[in-house]
């Protein structure tokens, strides 16, 4: 019987695999996949504690609005990603140094 | 093992590979396909999940937004015909230990804690969201609607060459 625990342990591998990426890769694009697969992993743990704690559809709400938010953030930060392209010409973040004092 | 079980496996399964395959894939173009699998697994989940509306609107926002935006941004940020787009990785074992460390506190939560086990029967979504949206939300919905319209500016401002000004 499939319950609440293993849809935690399928978010919990998403969310790690999330963090590594963010961790390990240097490709700004890539990092934002990263981060996608962690809003993901999130919105999993709140329509599962919907479904099977809280008994109403409020998790639910939540997941739709980390949705909305993670729309703005990569449109705003893939306009910052190609900026950066612009005056660098190079998408990896290392480079990105400029403010480094 | 019921019809649904096998199912909750096939689209966990899927979702964690193809979630794997973004985060190792020496490739970026491969890294956007196999994210397009991954949201088609958190979709199935949601399904599973009784979260009818939450299922189409992740299809809609997440496979035809936002990741047709990050393979636009793959391919402005490279050289269109590089097709072995290498990325490099940096400060592998750190990261790794971080985020084994990270699954194995919160796997362990998730077995040791009593969670609740009655499961709401699944049931149209839609219309209760909705009440939910123009009645308890109705503050939160409106700064998300703000907040979209702020993003589509910014992004706008952001990328704007400065002599066309």
């Amino acid at each position: 019987m499939i319950g609440l625990s293993h849809y935690l342990i399928v978010s919990a591998a998403l969310f790690s695999l999330g963090i590594l990426g963010l961790l390990t890769r240097r490709n700004a694009v890539n990092v934002l996949m990263s981060i996608e697969l962690i809003l993901n992993s999130a919105n999993v743990n709140l329509v599962a504690f919907s479904r099977f704690g809280a008994g109403n559809l409020d998790g639910q709400v939540f997941a739709v609005f980390v949705i909305v938010v993670a729309a703005a953030e990569v449109a705003v930060a893939l306009a910052i990603v190609l900026t950066m392209y612009r005056l660098r010409r190079t998408p990896n973040l290392d480079d990105a140094d400029i403010l480094k004092g | 093992m019921t019809a649904a079980d096998y199912v909750f496996w096939v689209f966990a399964i899927v979702t964690i590979v193809s979630g794997a395959v973004v985060v190792f894939a020496r490739s970026l173009i491969y890294s956007a396909f196999a994210l397009l699998f991954t949201f088609f697994g958190v979709a199935g989940l949601y399904v599973l999940l009784g979260a009818d509306f939450l299922a189409a609107t992740q299809l809609l926002v997440y496979v035809g937004g936002i990741l047709v935006l990050l393979l636009f941004g793959v391919m402005l940020t490279h050289r269109i015909y590089d097709l072995d787009l290498q990325t490099e990785k940096t400060q592998i074992w750190s990261g790794f230990f971080v985020a084994v460390g990270i699954f194995v506190i919160l796997v362990t939560i998730a077995l040791k804690t009593e969670w609740p086990t009655a499961a709401l029967a699944p049931a149209p979504t839609t219309a209760g969201i909705g009440r939910l949206f123009l009645g308890e939300y109705l503050l939160a919905f409106e700064a998300a609607s703000v907040l979209l319209l702020v993003a589509l500016i910014g992004a706008a401002m952001i990328v704007r060459r400065k002599k066309d000004a």
